[in-house]
């Protein structure tokens, strides 16, 4: 077993094992703080921010779902800092990304009051839905980057390594080796990366065009030829950076 | 979009039986996930799991009962794949015609003229009640399935050895293995969620990972070492390793004194196998088969994983006791992170057979040939004493070759399909012609069903309650997640109308019990009769699966065997001689053959060949090694013969490394260019196993109008 480690989370003493996280301490005592990249069962790589906390004595704010305790901890989960942080980081999410699919993020941007038109010269990201492939779409202009896609194909997973990132900065998206269409690349089609996408950017094509408004007769007649002339259309590769 | 509905269940398709949560709107699965904490595959799913359900709304099912519009003969009996060639009948009519042609053939013939094929795809409720209707109202045991045709050697060799037929450890205890061994098997194809298990134990937890196969698998890419045997000659590699084990004092013998027999007849049969004699049999260095032995031989935890490349074999028992004795050999059983592990092919194929659809057993294998057995089984069924056939049944192959005047006249037909999965089609066809009656219960038309009088439309996985038992023995719920499509119903209601109404024209005074109200009752009849089902009901399995044996309503299940005594007390060594494939390549069919299956189809295809799985995988492809292909002149995407003493078929070559050189292999999900058609129908002599992994073939050169669907290409990068 594990030492106990002691610390203190917005006042309340708390204890746990050593190696814990400050999320996992904080929420084996009922302290939720709130997580977007983060997934159980992946690996965390605090990406996105929002779990960030006040740690006394630390110059940065410090995320909460890789930062692990250490003894005399002093931290405040939702302090003035904290929120603002919060706020902003939601903001310029909302600012550039498509979040309708996404009921969490939407409910963390009421409860941080989040005003998204503070950038108004803000640009979104819309990227054309990719349908190069029978299974499942790719819409980017729904992805927030989190990486867990790229995770459970690679070592959390899959072992497959058919997708990672590409371009940098503000054209930095989820794609392929060469932005080769799907099927020629290692993918095994596990859709692994569907179940752990957050905000709807990766879906079950079947999903994708009964959105769309077809209905399931409708999509159990579309033909092996129909499908792939959809497919067709759509597969030309993405000119050079991608999202832009 | 929001689901109506989220239904967990079981996975449909691989014996891994993942769990499924199936998320439903306006009754359409639209979404298929997994929780991440399931105890099969914490979350993960394959392409199957996760997109292959969609056959079961395809517009090519059949949701009426048909009878065919011609009346046909046997001798003449032609296929019917178009629906103008069937009338649509009511349910009354399907089964009054069923019942009645039956009954006739049996009252004119007797039970040897009565057979059945059951379904590894179906329930155990519904496996249980064919071989029940077959035995008890028949009076045969003319029933079997595709166990047969895939791990029938293991289930043989184990009983033998062990008497016990099934994996001994639970697939994910891999991450505790020092040491494993796969052999026959394309795990990440055919087993992929038990592969990135294997692949996580061999990256993150440090286990090393022997692969004896030949052909380059993807595992092969996770492996210390890599023994590339010729097809057919598992038993010199195997028994090679046993040879330096014994001669390196690598065997560990305190475990054979206490747990084993037969070791000196054994260890003096394992002199022939030198290191050298094995190289010259199936061309793997002996540095190699030494290495591999210090290897596994010398591990605290080591586990055999094996899949049909090791029983597909004429000498598919010998091939399966190579690997048991190396188990018993090194003390590698009865503990956690060891194991003799066959990797079980269909989702229920452990549960079909442990329900009985066997012609040798009865449920739980008890042998029909056993007094004891026999009667038990009378008292339960309301039999008269000596009512039940106390005669072995018939295998699947041999029932298609007793199909002739005084032999078999009417076959009984539920979800296989043998005119895609027999060996040596061509012959399976003529069989099939000669058929007098014949019942064809499935989703869809398919090669065999086409051949049907009568056509009673079942319900998918996904229309109706039941069980499933994975390959590591546990017992998982298969939940009704939306209504019966049309006017099909589940298997275990068909069957059931369908005995009454043969009892009731057999006159039998007694039923022998067909009026259950849901499966529950069903599983519970066959928990009373089967010990190592006797703790499972329902109710205890509705969260999570129980691992047989549970002798016992509190009792938690057993996740690996063998702890304290194996089942026939002591386990017993083997000894083995070397016997050749039936059929070697020589100068007219230079190449070996071998089959198998891909990642994207399953097995005859009338599942993922009516999903939009198709799309992936298109056609059947002939793997062939870039060396072998330079020499024949043929380039990757070019249409090819390939041609045995049996058949021929035209598809396009797939030249990659991942076929060894003199080695091709087909997948037989094709019925445009259908394997078997090629493949050899000699038997394993005891275990009746076909030989699917060896058959000569050559290779020629074909024209692109020679392809049934030219068309259907899809180019793809995975390996």
């Amino acid at each position: 077993m594990p030492e106990d480690i002691h610390l203190k989370i917005n006042g309340q003493a708390v204890s746990a094992p050593a190696g814990s996280t400050i999320l996992k301490a904080a929420s084996s005592v009922g302290v939720e703080i709130p997580t977007i990249c983060y997934h159980d069962y992946c690996t965390s790589n605090g990406l996105c921010r929002i779990c960030v906390v006040e740690v006394s004595g630390a110059r940065t704010l410090t995320p909460a779902c890789v930062a692990k305790v250490n003894e005399g901890m002093e931290i405040q989960t939702d302090s003035p800092r904290v929120r603002r942080a919060r706020k902003t980081i939601l903001e310029m999410l909302a600012a550039s990304v498509d979040l309708s699919d996404a009921p969490d993020i939407q409910a963390m941007l009421v409860e941080y009051q989040a005003q998204p038109d503070r950038y108004p010269d803000a640009q979104t990201r819309s990227p054309e839905v990719i349908q190069d492939n029978p299974m499942y779409i790719r819409d980017y202009a729904k992805c927030i980057l989190c990486w867990r896609c790229v995770q459970v194909c690679a070592e959390d997973a899959q072992f497959t390594y058919a997708i990672n990132f590409s371009g940098r900065g503000y054209r930095t998206q989820i794609g392929t080796f060469f932005n080769r269409p799907i099927p020629e690349t290692t993918c095994v089609f596990c859709g692994q990366c569907i179940g752990v996408c957050p905000t709807g950017a990766l879906k079950p094509k079947k999903q994708w065009l009964m959105e769309q408004g077809q209905t399931t007769d409708e999509i159990m007649r579309l033909t092996r030829s129909q499908r792939r002339a959809k497919t067709k259309k759509t597969t030309q590769p993405a000119p050079e950076g991608g999202a832009a | 979009m929001k689901e109506d509905r989220l239904v967990k269940t079981t996975c449909p398709f691989c014996g891994v039986g993942c769990t499924l949560e199936l998320h439903l709107k306006d009754d359409f699965i639209y979404r298929v996930t997994s929780p991440f904490d399931s105890v099969v595959n914490h979350g993960n799913l394959c392409v199957k799991g996760r997109f292959g359900y969609d056959f079961l709304y395809s517009p090519n099912r059949v949701t009426t009962p048909l009878i065919r519009k011609v009346p046909q003969k046997p001798g003449a009996r032609t296929q019917a794949f178009d629906l103008s060639e069937w009338r649509e009948v009511s349910w009354d009519e399907a089964l009054d015609t069923a019942a009645d042609r039956m009954v006739e053939i049996y009252r004119r013939d007797g039970p040897r003229a009565m057979a059945a094929y059951s379904c590894a795809k179906a329930t155990n409720e519904d496996n249980y009640l064919l071989q029940k209707l077959i035995r008890a109202l028949f009076r045969t045991n003319n029933i079997d399935h595709c166990t047969r045709l895939c791990h029938a050697a293991s289930v043989v060799a184990l009983q033998m050895a062990v008497g016990s037929s099934a994996m001994s450890n639970t697939a994910a205890e891999v991450i505790q293995n020092d040491v494993f061994i796969v052999t026959g098997s394309n795990v990440s194809e055919n087993h992929p969620i038990i592969a990135l298990q294997m692949k996580a134990a061999v990256e993150k937890y440090g286990a090393k990972l022997i692969v004896v196969d030949p052909r380059r698998i993807e595992m092969v890419n996770y492996a210390a070492l890599w023994l590339a045997q010729k097809p057919g000659t598992d038993v010199p590699v195997f028994a090679a390793m046993a040879h330096v084990i014994l001669k390196e004092g690598l065997a560990n013998r305190e475990f054979i004194a206490s747990r084993t027999e037969n070791f000196d007849a054994f260890a003096e049969s394992m002199e022939k196998f030198t290191p050298a004699v094995a190289e010259s049999i199936s061309g793997v260095p002996q540095e190699l088969i030494i290495q591999a032995a210090r290897m596994y031989g010398s591990a605290k935890n080591a586990a055999i994983y094996w899949a049909l490349g090791i029983p597909e074999h004429t000498h598919g028992t010998a091939n399966a006791l190579s690997l048991i004795n190396l188990a018993l050999l090194t003390g590698n059983i009865g503990r956690v992170g060891t194991g003799l592990n066959p990797l079980r092919g269909q989702n229920n194929v452990q549960g079909a057979s442990d329900s009985g659809a066997m012609p040798w057993h009865y449920p739980g294998y008890q042998r029909v040939d056993d007094l004891a057995a026999a009667e038990k089984f009378e008292a339960a069924w309301k039999i008269e004493p000596g009512g039940l056939d106390r005669n072995l049944g018939l295998t699947t192959t041999e029932i298609m070759a007793a199909v002739q005047p005084g032999g078999v006249r009417c076959l009984y037909i539920m979800g296989e399909n043998p005119m895609m999965s027999e060996p040596n089609l061509n012959h399976t066809r003529h069989q099939m012609e000669q058929i007098e009656f014949l019942v064809a219960q499935d989703l869809f038309i398919n090669e065999s069903g086409a051949f049907a009088d009568v056509f009673l439309p079942a319900t998918s996985w996904a229309e109706k309650d039941g069980t499933f038992t994975n390959t590591d023995r546990r017992v998982q719920r298969v939940l009704q997640a939306i209504p019966p499509r049309g006017n099909s119903r589940p298997d275990w209601r068909i069957l059931c109308d369908l005995a009454l109404r043969i009892e009731k024209r057999l006159g039998r005074q007694v039923s022998a019990g067909w009026n259950y109200q849901h499966p529950a009752e069903i599983l519970e009849e066959m928990s009373r009769l089967v010990p190592d089902y006797a703790g499972i009901r329902y109710e205890r399995i509705e969260k999570e699966g129980l691992q047989t044996p549970v002798p016992d309503l509190t009792h938690p299940g057993t996740p690996f065997l063998f702890s304290e005594r194996f089942p026939r007390g002591k386990g017993k060594f083997h000894p083995l001689d070397y016997v050749p494939s039936a059929e070697m390549p020589d100068d007219d069919f230079p190449l070996i053959l071998t089959t198998g299956r891909v990642l994207e189809h399953w097995h005859g295809g009338s599942l993922t060949r009516n999903s939009w799985m198709d799309d992936l995988y298109p056609e059947a492809l002939v793997e062939i090694n870039p060396a072998d292909a330079a020499r024949l002149k043929i380039e990757s995407g070019q249409p090819v013969r390939v041609t045995s003493r049996r058949g021929s078929i035209v598809l396009r070559a797939n030249v990659t490394p991942k076929a060894v050189s003199g080695v091709v292999f087909i997948p037989f999900h094709f019925r445009e260019a259908a394997a078997n058609l090629l493949t050899n129908d000699a038997v394993d002599p005891v275990a009746k196993i076909p030989e699917y992994k060896v058959s000569a073939v050559r290779i020629t050169p074909a024209r692109e109008e020679e392809l049934a669907t030219p068309e259907a290409r899809q180019k793809r990068g995975r390996y």
